[in-house]
């Protein structure tokens, strides 16, 4: 379990970085290294050149502006995690990153990384996609974005091309008294989820349900905002009934099925994670502690 | 009294000493915190080239070629051999089974015309660096035709060669009339059981560093473990060489568990890579290697068959199982499915039993022992039987545990079954006085009551138990040499081996409360071929016990020497003299040092006017005999709570009574019983090596292949019974290594079993969420 | 090859390397420091935990190249001027280790994490914990050993 040969780069800015994108062929982004390197031991992949992203100190950061939370490609996972600012104003992301991995994997673990490795089951992907997280891109005619919807092309496969690289994602600040949960289910601790269910909820003044944000992750190939189900609930008075009625829609969804988990179990974790992911996020709008 | 315990040499007396019995710190421990171990992967010699192994990525195939060209052709690599390079040694005998007939199953180093698992060595790679290693293993490419495979042991066996079916053996076992007890019996009970394959998996994958020293014409091997002895005379039979040219070493062992320390193909090529090639060669093991090369465990499945009266009373048990052997046999013959069968019925009396065990060849990573191997799935499947006749006869479980127990009145109790080439003699062991303690430990009456009051909240909660018999100490031999130096110094040389299980500190202990001196002066060697020329290494829970036994015997020895020559120095007489802490004193004045051990070992010297015409030194061999194993025996209680909605199952608790005879050192007996837990409880719920249609591995990494962490492992209660010394040797101690290990899944099944009010549906190990939500009543 | 220079547990070392190399094979085999160890270089296990500008990583999931100017602390650095560090103490004491592979990453883990919070919760350290595996312990001893430390190096 050796990484093959490969050349090693380690550009000190994102033009230097996009410049050897275009100039190399078969190139592989080094961000936190817990996929790639894997991948990289177990020869999995085989790039040409590995381009270390580690050395450019701009694409690391978390900001906030009027709407938004902007979070560098390589800000560690840890650095997200420790945030006051990301828990007061995204507490969703500061919950899901604290069933990504383990203490050394985040660390050395980077949001962008996560993102772009595209793992089904990968916690960042879900609440990003629950956040309506957009991500900015940089390649050779400047910086674009994209929003998280898109972003997914398919099975591990992000919609950016050979000479592009993410620099950053873009969250928008939900309502402040928002409810908000993730949860998710695995065999073990840290383990990748076999389903992770983000929600958010936002509720009126009259106490119906203003908005509501449900993804599913580990369910697909690309992470599953539930449309149905988050129709099913706006405009109404939250309660468990609902909830119930919101959690069946997971048993129309298309499952991955895979030799350690059949389809059918992993619709009825989904409805379970949901039903109860669904009664935590009220519990915390309507400010019960939970 | 027994025979055994007539003719026993003076025992040491019972209780705790002022080492023995105590729970010291370790000897081993300084070396590992500091990092200064010596695991297999330390171990470097200059010039020393890396070894990779091409392994076959098809189940079952016929080996049409393999192109080794471009390998050979990369800069950095030494030599790359097929079967073609290593025809003149033969495939890896086995070592331990009666059982005939298995040595057309036997692995050869390098696959020949077919490959029969993924995972199988077929070709190797010599180069400067681990990683030009694998470069050139990638370049090797193989042809292989695919056949068909065998991936189900109860299936109709095939064709494992011509001639040849996939099963070479059936283990038979019979006594008293089977048939007339289930043609009288007031009930009997069926039941279809099936443990899965799961391991030892180590920390520390395995390794193999060989080198030729040429200026004293020796090889050594590096990086070894458990059966230092057996493993050097058949690397020297294999290769040609007398035994005495050939040592093995033992630095330190990251886990031993039954699957490290047998003689595997890559032990054989460094060994004969290092005489051909003439550089040090090291080989170390990476994970995805590990968990297809390394030897599996445990796959077996069930058909039981009980007799019962209408007390509940066992009239016989019937079985037929199905032992999922792999693709080849290798070391331990035919021992695991022995075991199992030899010891299935535990702890209660049975007056006839038969069991035939179906040893079957499949494409898989070829099986054996791993800790409690045989028993593990053999006390799962009787408690269970156990449970179920409980429930036909509406019978509590416990009550008819105690219906079927041997009483401490029946033993020693004699079973006229034999395993391991022994016959079965439970030798002593109160097991309901045992049940009861562990029942009074574990609250079991409040637990009930709590559990009833927690089901009326909705809580899907159970407990179970599940009693077990383990085996311990076998024989035939183990021989200690102790010597003092003339600093006062203990070296105490053992043909036994570490697996990390704290053998040196227990040796030490024992050695020190014979002789008399602080367990921290002594040296304990092990592993070493070089340094003792027998020894039957460590495996089988029989180091404290073989090792112990001859270690006290050996201490008693030189105490003797010394206090002779003492005598002879203080013109006192030997009787009249102690030896505290290194210090010979009168016995009646013990506070009053004399003369010191250094100064009697330095007059005992080869020069010293004392000995003229004596084997100097103050030094003395001993060895114990063994015809008989020694029986530990326990059970375990299990609480868990079921997630109805997911099907998961946590243990909430856990109560782990074990009887060892007499713990040498408690604080470790307790570490073997929660550690044993953990990996049974691996067993239990999490672990297993899955495969696909086609016979590829599906646990393959460590995301795959689930090893509880700590969030997964409830507070586990430890019980360390002392009620039933052993009788067959002087310590009285039985093998402490495996009952943390052997009943947990029969233990958690049962509790299952409770927490969804539905007898009898756990039937298979491991016990998956799915499994469990598919009874859990609650609508999806 | 790559010329690169760092600190391991105080004491420089200039490394000459192919990008490709694992940190871990480099302080092993580069550095001799052996006491890191090696249990499944896919970033499972945490056997090979070091400590890098003070936070514990898994060195086998870093290449040599990208410790190019850091600090790093392996197991060999935390006994001082002959004592033992109180986590080594107290694995001892607590009988935290039997074949002790596991034991430095564990050691490495634990230090990182105390230093930053010694006054950790029992949650949060079983969370931390849970990042590595023992195969022999079942864990209760290493959590025992981790809080007894924890006490003593409190400030």
């Amino acid at each position: 379990m050796k990484p093959p040969v490969f050349a090693y780069h380690d550009p000190r800015s994102v033009e230097e970085a996009v410049g050897l994108l275009g100039r190399l062929e078969n190139t592989r982004l080094l961000a936190g290294g817990q996929s790639l390197m894997p991948m990289l031991n177990m020869r999995f992949v085989f790039p040409d050149h590995v381009i270390d992203l580690n050395r450019i100190e701009t694409l690391a950061g978390i900001v906030q502006d009027a709407e938004t939370i902007r979070i560098g490609a390589m800000t560690r996972q840890r650095d997200i995690a420790d945030s006051a600012l990301v828990r007061d104003r995204l507490p969703l992301l500061t919950e899901a990153l604290a069933h990504v991995g383990h203490r050394q994997t985040r660390n050395r673990g980077t949001i962008g990384g996560s993102l772009c490795h595209l793992d089904p089951a990968a916690e960042l992907v879900a609440a990003a996609a629950n956040l309506d997280a957009t991500i900015e891109i940089a390649g050779p005619d400047g910086v674009r974005t994209l929003s998280m919807a898109a972003f997914p092309r398919g099975f591990m496969t992000p919609a950016i091309e050979p000479d592009e690289m993410v620099t950053a994602v873009r969250m928008p600040l939900p309502q402040r008294g928002h409810g908000f949960s993730f949860m998710e289910f695995a065999r073990r601790h840290g383990d990748f989820a076999i389903v992770s269910v983000a929600v958010l909820l936002v509720l009126a003044p009259d106490r119906r349900i203003a908005r509501a944000s449900i993804t599913l992750g580990g369910v697909g190939a690309v992470p599953l905002r539930m449309v149905e189900a988050e129709a099913l609930l706006v405009g109404h008075e939250p309660g468990a009934a609902l909830f119930e009625r919101a959690a069946e829609t997971c048993r129309a969804i298309d499952a991955l099925e895979d030799a350690q988990v059949p389809g059918w179990y992993r619709r009825q974790l989904a409805g379970v994670l949901m039903a109860r992911a669904l009664a935590t996020a009220r519990a915390r709008a309507e400010g019960v502690s939970t | 009294m027994s025979k055994a315990v007539a003719d026993a040499p003076p025992r040491l007396a019972p209780g705790k000493g002022r080492v023995l019995g105590q729970p010291v710190a370790r000897l081993e421990d300084g070396p590992l915190v500091r990092g200064r171990g010596l695991f297999a992967a330390d171990v470097n010699f200059p010039r020393q080239l890396a070894m990779r192994v091409v392994r076959s990525q098809i189940a079952h195939g016929r080996l049409v070629s393999l192109d080794t060209a471009e390998a050979r052709a990369l800069p950095g690599v030494v030599a790359v051999w097929t079967a073609a390079e290593v025809s003149d040694i033969p495939p890896i005998p086995f070592r331990a089974t009666k059982v005939r007939g298995l040595e057309p199953y036997c692995q050869p180093i390098l696959a020949r015309e077919r490959v029969r698992y993924v995972g199988e060595p077929i070709a190797v790679v010599f180069a400067e660096d681990a990683y030009i290693a694998e470069d050139a293993a990638d370049l090797v490419v193989a042809e292989i035709d695919e056949l068909p495979v065998v991936l189900d042991a109860a299936a109709e066996p095939a064709e494992f060669l011509p001639g040849n079916s996939t099963e070479p053996t059936i283990v038979r076992k019979e006594y008293g009339d089977v048939d007339a007890a289930f043609r009288a019996a007031h009930a009997v009970i069926e039941l279809d059981l099936s443990v899965g394959r799961h391991s030892g998996v180590p920390m520390e994958t395995r390794g193999a560093i060989a080198r030729y020293v040429a200026a004293h014409d020796v090889l050594e091997l590096h990086g070894t473990a458990k059966k230092q002895h057996w493993n050097r005379d058949e690397i020297a039979r294999l290769l040609g060489r007398p035994p005495t040219g050939v040592h093995l070493f033992e630095g330190h062992v990251g886990g031993g568990f039954g699957v490290r320390g047998e003689l595997y193909p890559e032990d054989l090529l460094v060994c004969l890579a290092a005489m051909r090639l003439d550089r040090p060669v090291k080989w170390i093991e990476d994970r995805r290697e590990h968990l297809v090369a390394t030897n599996h465990s445990r796959q077996q499945r069930h058909l039981i068959r009980g007799a019962v009266d209408a007390d509940g009373r066992l009239l016989a048990i019937d079985d037929v199982f199905f032992h999922d052997q792999g693709a080849y046999v290798r070391t331990h013959g035919a021992r695991v499915a022995d075991l199992a069968a030899g010891m299935l019925p535990g702890p209660y009396r049975l007056p006839a039993y038969r069991v035939a065990g179906h040893f079957r060849l499949t494409n898989k990573t070829p099986a054996a022992t791993y800790r409690a191997p045989g028993r593990f799935e053999t006390t799962f499947v009787r408690e269970r039987l156990m449970d179920a006749i409980a429930v036909r006869l509406d019978l509590d479980p416990i009550e008819l545990r105690r219906r079927n127990l041997v009483t401490e009145a029946e033993m020693p109790h004699v079973r006229p079954v034999d395993t391991l080439g022994v016959d079965v003699v439970l030798d002593s062991g109160d097991y309901i006085g045992l049940m009861d303690q562990a029942l009074a430990q574990f609250g079991w009456d409040a637990v009930q009551r709590d559990l009833t009051a927690r089901r009326a909240a909705g809580d899907c909660v159970g407990a179970g138990l599940a009693f077990f018999v383990e085996k311990s100490g076998l024989g035939p031999s183990d021989g200690v040499r102790i010597s003092i130096d003339a600093t006062g110094g203990v070296e105490l040389v053992s043909g036994a081996a570490s697996v990390g299980q704290g053998m040196e500190t227990a040796l030490a202990q024992i050695c020190a409360e014979a002789l008399g001196v602080d367990y921290r002066r002594i040296r304990v060697v092990r592993g070493r071929t070089d340094r003792i020329e027998f020894g039957n290494g460590a495996h089988a829970s029989r180091v404290t016990v073989m090792s112990g036994s001859a270690t006290y015997h050996a201490a008693l020895a030189v105490r003797g020497m010394a206090l002779d020559t003492a005598a002879q120095l203080l013109q006192a007489r030997p009787e009249d003299l102690a030896i505290e802490d290194g210090q010979v004193v009168r016995a009646a004045a013990p506070g009053v040092p004399l003369i010191a051990l250094a100064e009697v070992a330095r007059q005992m010297g080869p020069n010293s006017p004392l000995m003229r015409g004596r084997t100097p030194g103050l030094t003395a061999e001993r060895w114990f005999y063994s015809e008989h194993m020694t029986y530990p025996y326990g059970v375990h209680l299990a609480l868990v709570r079921i997630d109805r909605a997911t099907g998961e199952v946590r243990v909430e608790k856990y109560l782990v009574a074990n009887d060892v005879g007499r713990a040498v050192n408690p604080m470790m007996v307790e570490g073997q019983m929660v550690g044993g837990f953990a990996q049974g409880l691996g067993g239990a719920l999490f672990e297993e090596f899955r495969y696909d249609e086609r016979g590829q591995p599906l646990s393959t990494t460590f995301a795959d292949y689930l090893i509880p962490t700590l969030s997964e492992m409830p507070a586990v209660d430890v019980l360390i019974a002392e009620d039933a010394p052993s009788p067959l040797n002087p310590l009285g101690v039985k093998g402490a290594g495996e009952g943390g290990t052997n009943a947990v899944g029969a233990a958690i099944a049962a509790a299952v079993d409770d927490a969804l009010r539905r007898p009898g549906a756990i039937v298979s190990l491991p016990i998956l969420p799915r499994t469990v939500r598919r009874h859990t009543e609650e609508p999806t | 090859m790559h010329d690169i220079a760092f600190t391991l547990n105080g004491r420089p070392w200039s490394l000459r390397v192919e990008p490709r190399r694992t940190l871990v094979d480099a302080i092993r085999d580069d550095c001799g420091a052996t006491g890191t160890h090696i249990g499944c270089e896919h970033g499972v296990c945490g056997a090979c935990t070091i400590l890098l500008d003070g936070e514990p990583v898994r060195s086998c999931l870093m290449f040599a190249v990208q410790a190019d100017g850091r600090a790093l602390r392996t197991v060999e650095g935390l006994e001082k001027d002959g004592a033992l560090h109180p986590l080594q103490r107290a694995f001892i004491d607590h009988h935290a280790l039997q074949c002790g592979f596991c034991t430095p990453g564990f050691l490495m883990l634990a230090v990182g994490v105390l230093e930053r919070t010694p006054n950790i919760s029992d949650e949060a350290l079983t969370d931390v914990l849970s990042s590595n595996l023992c195969r022999c312990t079942g864990y209760q001893n290493i959590v025992r050993a981790v809080r007894a430390a924890a006490e003593e190096m409190a400030p």
